[in-house]
Parts: structure tokens; C-alpha cells; sequence
């Protein structure tokens, strides 16, 4: 894969837009859903060097389009998405698209049916432009152990960025994060409106915060997981990210509540139709917890949540320190009960019915066991191993139980800052912005999971949802996120909450260099605060 | 030579203290998994039929494909709370769900969903009975605890093709639910374990939670065997396998009962294993042991919430429809007759005797046929249990039908009692009439009397005429019943009997006889 020849034309001056934007912009006639469709997989294709997609869905995209097309132009719109076109992480099943997780276990798998929040989508009318590319099954926190290679970080082909680097920019880039990258890549490059990724242990949020786009993990239960291809059943969720705050709530009303095939989901609370435009965020309790001054907290991400409790507190918020001291304990927790559901989850990949099927065959056993060598990578082999071992007989009260036990109090902990009148919790969502792909790899999978994930993944323990919005970029040129926590089905209110937060930060919109000198084309330096505000 | 000479004092010391103890025992304990009747699988909408095309009945959750999960089936609870009902059993009333782990072909998910922890009834108890004595009609009533029942998943189907060496999988069978039943160790022998499973078949199939036909697979049994001496601790024991009905549950027991017996009483050791029953030779063989050293890894079912089911209506939560819930006292309200209470029912309605009304709930559809004789005749019930167990029964079971196929209807035959009880035909003809009626469904009772004129002979005269001619014709049987001899007066009615085809009255015949030699 070559870096870039060309980034952007003016006509991605469209592609830049928030969903309500173009959504306007689509029923004013100022652009067909064809064109925008056209636009974004030019976009994808574009910037295929950053290897976001794994799956580009060009021509049954344009057919939706065409459909979405039809209806806004007999005024019969099927909602606010009719017609924008947004990607995947290749982890949730499509109806007749190859779903991969980026393992050879599952290359060229095609699923019978799609998962819900995927048909949600296209029963509003949004296009499906592709599937995004991730680390296998899900299982990383840098999008570097995919079968299909690493992610690239749209910020590190910036003029900001290559202007500091000395080296090609096939050598020197950064990490989208992981495991989401594809989908986050995507909305930060301008090729979707919006993507789907799942989160576990931080995998949208981490992701989202690294390419500076909004994330979103709702509470546990309120998306359905149906045909979301599971890393841990009982932490898992879809995530969203677009690339506002507006925009995500948008979609968390089309995708919440209660499916039939996923026997967790819950009914969703009431919502309005969109954020409030007027919010007194003087009524609002915000905690600092002081376990998230880690350390290795970069000095650039600790002047921005500094920056931005002050500006909490500026306004008229009460921004009062708080403790969660089981936080320590979660990396190890989660790794424990992550393995565990992974040995399990991953039993069902033999060979037999679907998927890479070995050619030893000497044996039903034989055949089990090299497909499955053959089949995962590394890291989930590792993981499958430990996970097994958790959960022998005589393992399993020191290990799981234990885990799980520790998991309680984590929950706890968070239940009881709430209950002591917090609203949200501010913290960062990562230690630093996006390491150089090469620094990152000095580390192996397991190591960089336990660093990346120890703002993200207290959350998933209890089920909270959380949101991270980016607020400034890094010296580096690369961007520095922050993550508001909320409470259980308060989703609404931590997206009111975040809405604000991102009219204060005036985080810049993306600005991608061209890197031949003919086609150097600056343009689109557009204060993101102008996209979305009003 | 001294180290034989030794080891023969050491069998010579063990075999007297051997015969000094009491006799070993049999322990036996049973596994029992029920395949729940219910229109469509434990967790996924695919249909349960028997005999449907191979992976005909397979949803994706059926085949384990990526990205789906369990939806339980409402209908599958219910159905094992009502069988933990009529079990006696308390409901628990919030159970878990857990993975149980190991790999295997026709279980595509690499684990079994199953309920390890908390199931959903514990503490029952199975009443049952059998029969001893001489004559094998004395009742004796015994009593099992069910350790518990719990919901799971069956596995697949996998088929074996030796000759291209390969495995064929069918998928229909796989997800469907299963009520497995732990009984306690506490049956002796395989008459006890084969009572004990028929009485639990008849519960199932009354309670319509379960068709429990061994044969078809909606009821397979496993047996724990083991042997010692009372007052001892249990021995070693093991799990027999591969047992497709009630008799060969018995044989097959008896049979491992034996066995260990004659292992332990040739200083040999009995091993923790599985073993396959051999129906051509009787015998239990060791199984390729995929259970021993395995080690299940059981997990939590992260996908499914704990199941709760309800005392009342009341009790439900408020924002639950009770309408979507299983509720016990709903259940409880439609228990139909169970076994038990239809066979003392039976012996004080129609004051039939206790091993008739065995037989009468055993056989499908016999207890309805036999009311519906006594109902519309006036024979008492205690004659009619006659006709239906020996004649009735007799016959079916002689040609292998089920009651539901007898020629005679329950009318047809009350018909022919009636005829009986009146005296229009003796006894003896009926039962003649009864294999005409079998043979001929489609002629009515009066049809087949009169076609083959078995009418009885009441005419006096006429009675008198052939009384005469036979005394006529026995001069010496005569003589020697003068002479003081009246038990030669029967040979005289024999032959009246056999002039007439059985068509008078015995009584009549005998007045008659009695006059005439005096």
C-alpha cells in the first residue's frame, strides 16, 4: 500500500459536513443521495492507503442510494438518515457481505442475515458504503493484528504531522487505536458520516479519541448485540461515532431498545427528538476521579483535562474530586474474564459448519486443531489458551470467581460517586495521543491492550455508557480526547452533557496533505465549532 | 512355589472373610434425559419433528452461526416446571444457565447450554411400584428422590460412514430441549430402575411434557451401577450407556450388577468408566471414553438472564406482562390425572383388582376403553376387566396393535357382554363371537349370532330331546353315575355342549341330565 498521492478535492467539502448538515443538504436538493454516495467511496478509495476498509460495498450502495434518492425526491424521507451513507466494523454480520473480523477463520465468510443495529440503519434508509477494517475478532487495542494489516491514523497524514516527520510517510504514521481503527478512520477521514464499532474494553472509544472523532459506548443492554460477533458477551456493545455529539444522538435514538433476539437488551428510557439547544450546565455535578492520574499520562493530555474541568467549573459547574479505588484492579479483571468468554465464544469455530476448514483431515480432532491453528492469530490462540486455564475445574474459584467478585466492587465504586450526587464523571479516554506505528509494536498485544485500556475499561465492567469528544490536538499534530462517564440508561444526559463540552473545545476539522507538490491542496480549515454549530 | 503357596493363603484368608459379610449389593441411579414436546426448539424458533429431512430444522442459531444468541422458548419452562410439579419437586424460582464445554461434531456451538449451577427444580420424588411373588401380582410401592431437573440443549446427530470414512451431521435434533432428571442412587436392580422409568413415561406423557418413547430417543436412560455391601461406602461405579428400552434398562443393569460382582469376588478392581449395553448378547462393553478425563470448563451463560417464574399472578413485578412469564399456580391449575391417582381411582370406582389397574394405565388408550365398555353395559366392571385384559389385550398384543387400532370397538364389545349377561348366548359363544367380531369388524354382534346360529337354546323341549339322546347313547356313563358316581355327569354335559356348540345353559342342562340318570 502507497501513502497518499491525493487527499482531498473541494467536492469533499460535502464530505466534511455533520449527518444534520448533509441531511438538510439532501432534501434541499443541494446534493443527491448518488452523488454523496459516489463522494464517499471516491473518499474511501482515495485514502485506501490509511487500510480502514476491508470490504468496499460500492455497488449495492449506489442501489440504496438510488432508493434513498426516489423517496426524498417524492418528499417521503424515511428519517434523518435517509441517504447517508456510513460503514461498519467488519465484526457485525451483513446480509450477503462478506463479515471477516479480520481472521483468516472467517475470510469470505458471508452471513444469512445482518445484525440489528446494522438492519436499523438501513431500514432509515442510511447506505451502507463498507466494512471496516480491525484487529482479529476484535482483540487489540492498536488495529495493528488484523489478518488484513495495520490501520493508519488519518491525523498522521495532516500537514501539521508530516511537516514534523523527517521520514516517508510509508515508514512514519501513527495508530488509529483499536480495535474500531477502520471505523474511526473512516469518519475521521471523511469517507463515512458515521460508523458502527463494538466496544468491550475502550475499542470505540480508544479509536474515536486517537482520530478525533465522537464515540460513543451506550449502557450495556440498551443496543441489541444481535449478529455482533462476540469478544465478551457480557461487556460487549455497538458503538457509535460520527463526527459530532449531535450526531451520535441522532443515531442512539434510531439504534436503542428492546430486541427480541437479544434476550439483554432493555427497553429504552424516553427521549426527545434531539438534544437540547439550552442546557444549564450549572446543574451539573462533575467528578474528577484521582485514580485516573495514571502514570505514563502524557503532560499534553493532562494540560487538556485540566483545560477542560476548568472550563467546567468556569461555567458554573460543580467539578468536585472523586475516588474509585477498585479502578486499579480492572485491567487484570477484565483480562481474566476476557479470555474466559474468548475460550469460549471462539469454541465454536471448527471448521465444520462455516469458515477456514483445515485440509489434515486424518481425524475429526486432527482437523479441529489445525483449523484452528491455522485460523486465529496468535493473540487469540493466547487468549483462548488462558482462558481455558481460567476455567478448569480447579482454576476456576481462584480466577473467575474472583473476577468477577472484583467486578462487583468496580461497580460499586462507580454506583456510589453517582449516588453521592455526581452526574459524569471527566476523565481522559487515552494516556497520550496516537504512538508511531513502529513504537507501538516494540510491545506485544497483550502488554498495549492492559496500557490502552485503563480509562475505557472500568466502564464496561459495570455497563455505563461513556462518550469520548476530542478537544485539542497534541504538539504532535495528532488529537487528544477526553471521556465523559455516565450513569446507567442516562445516556441522554451524558450526551447533553458532551454536546456542551464540544461547542466549549473548538477541536479543529481534520485537514489531510496532499503529499505530491503539484496537487498540494490545503483547503477545508474549518473550525469544527462552524460545522456543527447553530 | 512358597511365594504361590503364599498368595493361596491370601485367597484362601479372603475368601473366608469374604463369606463371612453380608451380600453385596446392587446400587443403582439414573439419568434421565426427556425430550421436551414442544412445537419449536429450547432457544431458537426452529421446528422439533422426528423423521424430518436431515438439516431441515436448523436456524442460525441451530448451527452456531457467529453473532447469535439464545432466545428461551417460554413453552420449555413450562413444561419442565409441570413435570417438577407432578415430580414433587420444589421450583426454584430463579435459575441459571451455564456453557458446558467440550467438542464434539453434531455440538456446533463447541458448548452445551445446560443449567450446572441452579436448575430449575430440585427435591422431588418419583412413587412407584412393582410387582413379586410366586405369581407376580403383589404390589409393592417404592419411592426415588429426584435430585433435580434441568433445561438443556440436545446435541446434533452424527452419522458415521465407515466405508468412505467420513461423518455425516444433522442438525435437526440440535437445540432441542431436554429435561435431564438425576435419581438418586437409591434402586437396587433393573426390575426397580425399569418400573421406576415406566411409571416416569406414563407421568410424561399424561403431563404431554415428554412422548418418552426410548425407542424414537425422546427418553434416554443412563444407568450408575455400582456394588457393595450395606453399611458400607458405595463402590466404585459405573455409567452405562446405550439403552433404547425398559427391558433392556433391566437387562442391562442386572447384567452390570453381575459383573462387578464377579470382578470384586475375583479380587479385581471396578473401574470409573462408561459402558455401552449390548443388546444382541446381553452384555455391557466398555465405551471409548470421551468423558472420563474430560474437564467441562463450565462458564456462566453470559447471554442469558436468570430465569424467574412466579408463585401467582400476584407475585409478578409490576411492568411484567404475567401473560409473557411462567407462573406455578397457572401450571399447577391444568396438572391433569397423574398415574397414581387414575389407578386408585380405578380400583375403588369399579372394585377391580390392583394389578388390573397397572394394566389398565400402562397401555395408551386402555383405561378410556375400559370405561367406555363399563358405561354402556350392564355387566359389572369386574367382568368387563375380564374381557378387556385377557380377550382384548390378548389379541393386540398377538398381532402388536395399539388399543387405538382394535377392530372391536368399546360399543361392539359392551354389545357382546350385553348379549351374555342377558342369556341370549352362553359364555363360551361369546368369546367364539369375540374372534368372529375381530376377523369381520365390518358385521354387527346380532350378524355374526345369527349367520352362524349361535343362538342359546332355551326351548325346554328341545333341551329335553337332546338331554335324551345323549343319555340315550351312554348307557355305561349312565350305569355308573346310578351307581353313585356323579362326577361322570359331567362327561354327559360335555357332551351336550359339544351336540349344541355350547349354545344352553350349563344349569338348565344339568337339572335336566339329573333327572333323567335318577
Amino acid at each position: 500500500m502507497s501513502a497518499p498521492s491525493a487527499a482531498f478535492r473541494p467536492a469533499a467539502a460535502m464530505l466534511s459536513l455533520s449527518i444534520r448538515e448533509v441531511s438538510q443538504a439532501l432534501r434541499d436538493g443541494r446534493v443527491s443521495a448518488t452523488e454523496l454516495c459516489r463522494k464517499c467511496i471516491d473518499q474511501i478509495q482515495r485514502t485506501h492507503y490509511l487500510n480502514a476498509f476491508i470490504t468496499i460495498t460500492g455497488e449495492t450502495a449506489m442501489e440504496q442510494a438510488q432508493r434513498a434518492d426516489n423517496r426524498i425526491r417524492t418528499g417521503k424521507p424515511l428519517g434523518p438518515l435517509d441517504g447517508i451513507p456510513f460503514s461498519v466494523k467488519d465484526n457485525f454480520c451483513t446480509e450477503n457481505i462478506k463479515t471477516t473480523c479480520a481472521s483468516k477463520m472467517l475470510k469470505g465468510y458471508v452471513p444469512p442475515f445482518s445484525a440489528t443495529v446494522v438492519q436499523k440503519l438501513l431500514d432509515q434508509g442510511a447506505v451502507l458504503v463498507g466494512k471496516t477494517n480491525l484487529d482479529e475478532f476484535a482483540m487489540g487495542a492498536g488495529s495493528t493484528d488484523g489478518v488484513f494489516g495495520p490501520i493508519r491514523n488519518p491525523w498522521s497524514y495532516t500537514t501539521l504531522y508530516r511537516e514534523q516527520s523527517t521520514e516517508d510517510p510509508d515508514s512514519d504514521w501513527a495508530i488509529s487505536g483499536g480495535s474500531s481503527g477502520g471505523s474511526a478512520a473512516a469518519v475521521a477521514a471523511l469517507s463515512s458520516f458515521l460508523a458502527l464499532g463494538s466496544d468491550t474494553g475502550g475499542s470505540t472509544r480508544n479509536p474515536g479519541s486517537l482520530c478525533g472523532v465522537v464515540a460513543l459506548k451506550p449502557t450495556y443492554g440498551l443496543l441489541s448485540r444481535h449478529g455482533l460477533i462476540p469478544l465478551v458477551n457480557s461487556m460487549d456493545v455497538p458503538g457509535i461515532m460520527t463526527r459530532s455529539v449531535h450526531d451520535a444522538a441522532t443515531v442512539l435514538r434510531i439504534l436503542q431498545g428492546r430486541d427480541e433476539r437479544d434476550s439483554t437488551t432493555v427497553q429504552a428510557p424516553s427521549t426527545p427528538p434531539s438534544l437540547p439547544e439550552h442546557f444549564d450546565i450549572r446543574d451539573i455535578c462533575v467528578g474528577i476521579p484521582k485514580e485516573y492520574h495514571a502514570p505514563g499520562l502524557s503532560t499534553d493530555t493532562l494540560a487538556q483535562w485540566s483545560r477542560v474541568a476548568a472550563m467546567f467549573e468556569q461555567a458554573g459547574a460543580r467539578v468536585q474530586e472523586v475516588s474509585l479505588p477498585h479502578t486499579q484492579h480492572s485491567i487484570v479483571c477484565y483480562h481474566v474474564l476476557c479470555c474466559c468468554e474468548v475460550a469460549s465464544n471462539m469454541a465454536r469455530f471448527d471448521g465444520l459448519e462455516y469458515g477456514h476448514r483445515s485440509t489434515i483431515d486424518s481425524s475429526t480432532d486432527a482437523m479441529y486443531a489445525t483449523t484452528r491453528h491455522e485460523g486465529f492469530n496468535n493473540v487469540v490462540r493466547r487468549r483462548i489458551l488462558s482462558g481455558n486455564y481460567f476455567l478448569l475445574k480447579s482454576n476456576y474459584e481462584r480466577y473467575f470467581v474472583k473476577a468477577q467478585q472484583m467486578r462487583r466492587l468496580i461497580t460499586e465504586d462507580l454506583k456510589n460517586v453517582f449516588r453521592s450526587g455526581i452526574d459524569v464523571l471527566l476523565t481522559p479516554t487515552t494516556l497520550s495521543d496516537a504512538a508511531r506505528y513502529t513504537d507501538f509494536i516494540q510491545e506485544d498485544n497483550r502488554t498495549r491492550s492492559a496500557q490502552e485500556d485503563v480509562f475505557t475499561q472500568p466502564v464496561n465492567m459495570a455497563g455505563l455508557p461513556a462518550v469520548t469528544v476530542p478537544t485539542a490536538l497534541s504538539r504532535r499534530g495528532l488529537p487528544i480526547s477526553l471521556q465523559l462517564i455516565g450513569q446507567t440508561l442516562q445516556d441522554w444526559k451524558l450526551l447533553t452533557v458532551a454536546h456542551w463540552m464540544e461547542q466549549q473545545v473548538n477541536f479543529p476539522m481534520i485537514h489531510l496533505h496532499g503529499d505530491s507538490d503539484e496537487r498540494k491542496l490545503d483547503r477545508l480549515v474549518r473550525e469544527r465549532t462552524h460545522t456543527i454549530g447553530s | 512355589m512358597w511365594c504361590m503357596c503364599v498368595n493361596r493363603l491370601y485367597l484362601f484368608i479372603a475368601w473366608a472373610l469374604l463369606s463371612s459379610l453380608p451380600q453385596m449389593v446392587g446400587v443403582v441411579g439414573l439419568e434421565v434425559h426427556a425430550q421436551i414436546q414442544s412445537t419449536s426448539k429450547l432457544f431458537s424458533g426452529s421446528h422439533v419433528r422426528f423423521l424430518a429431512p436431515p438439516n431441515s430444522l436448523v436456524s442460525h442459531f441451530d448451527a452456531s452461526l457467529p453473532g447469535t444468541l439464545p432466545v428461551l422458548n417460554r413453552r420449555c419452562v413450562e413444561a419442565a416446571v409441570l413435570t417438577g410439579l407432578a415430580l414433587n419437586c420444589t421450583i426454584n424460582r430463579k435459575s441459571l444457565f451455564d456453557r458446558k464445554h467440550y467438542f464434539y461434531a453434531d455440538m456446533p456451538a463447541g458448548y452445551q447450554i445446560t443449567q450446572q449451577r441452579v436448575p430449575i427444580a430440585v427435591n422431588g420424588m418419583l412413587v412407584y411400584s412393582h410387582f413379586e411373588g410366586r405369581r407376580r401380582n403383589q404390589v409393592v410401592t417404592k419411592s426415588v428422590k429426584i435430585k433435580q431437573i434441568q433445561l438443556e440443549q440436545d446435541s446434533g446427530k452424527s452419522l458415521h460412514d465407515d466405508e468412505q470414512s467420513q461423518t455425516l451431521i444433522d442438525l435437526n435434533r440440535a437445540g432441542v430441549g431436554l429435561m435431564e432428571l438425576v435419581m438418586e442412587p437409591e434402586m437396587c436392580c433393573g426390575e426397580e430402575a425399569a418400573a421406576a422409568v415406566r411409571e416416569l413415561q406414563l407421568i410424561l406423557q399424561a403431563l404431554g411434557t415428554c412422548q418418552a418413547n426410548m425407542a424414537e430417543g425422546q427418553l434416554r436412560v443412563d444407568a450408575n451401577v455400582s456394588v457393595h455391601r450395606p453399611g458400607e461406602p458405595l463402590g466404585v461405579r459405573t455409567e452405562v450407556k446405550n439403552i433404547n428400552s425398559v427391558r433392556h434398562l433391566a437387562k442391562a443393569i442386572d447384567y452390570e450388577i453381575q459383573r462387578q460382582m464377579e470382578v470384586l469376588q475375583s479380587a479385581g478392581k471396578v473401574l470409573n468408566e462408561t459402558r455401552a449395553f449390548d443388546s444382541k448378547s446381553g452384555n455391557t462393553i466398555p465405551m471409548r471414553d470421551k468423558e472420563g478425563l474430560q474437564d467441562y470448563r463450565f462458564m456462566p451463560e453470559p447471554n442469558l438472564p436468570p430465569l424467574f417464574v412466579y408463585k401467582s399472578e400476584a407475585s409478578v413485578p409490576a411492568g411484567v406482562d404475567p401473560a409473557q412469564v411462567v407462573v406455578i399456580d397457572r401450571l399447577s391449575a391444568q396438572l391433569p390425572e397423574l398415574p397414581s391417582v387414575k389407578r386408585t381411582r380405578l380400583v375403588e370406582t369399579y372394585g377391580i383388582l390392583q394389578e388390573h389397574s397397572f394394566t389398565l394405565v400402562n397401555e395408551d388408550g386402555l383405561m378410556d376403553y375400559f370405561e367406555n365398555v363399563v358405561q354402556t353395559t350392564k355387566a359389572e366392571p369386574r367382568k368387563v376387566i375380564g374381557w378387556v385384559i385377557k380377550e382384548l389385550m390378548g389379541n393386540l398384543n398377538s398381532q402388536n396393535l395399539k388399543v387405538s387400532q382394535s377392530p372391536i370397538s368399546p360399543c361392539a364389545l359392551a354389545e357382546l357382554i350385553n348379549l351374555a349377561e342377558s342369556g341370549h348366548i352362553s359364555s363360551s359363544t361369546a368369546k367364539q363371537v369375540f374372534q368372529e367380531m375381530w376377523k369381520a369388524p365390518e358385521k354387527t354382534v346380532g350378524q355374526i349370532v345369527k349367520e352362524q346360529d349361535l343362538w342359546m337354546i332355551n326351548d325346554k323341549e328341545e333341551l329335553q330331546k337332546i338331554c335324551r339322546r345323549i343319555v340315550d347313547s351312554h348307557p355305561e356313563e349312565v350305569q355308573i353315575i346310578r351307581r353313585g358316581n356323579k362326577k361322570v355327569l359331567n362327561k354327559l354335559m360335555g357332551e351336550v355342549q359339544r351336540e349344541t356348540k355350547g349354545r344352553t345353559d350349563p344349569v338348565q342342562v344339568r337339572a335336566i341330565l339329573e333327572k333323567m340318570v335318577s
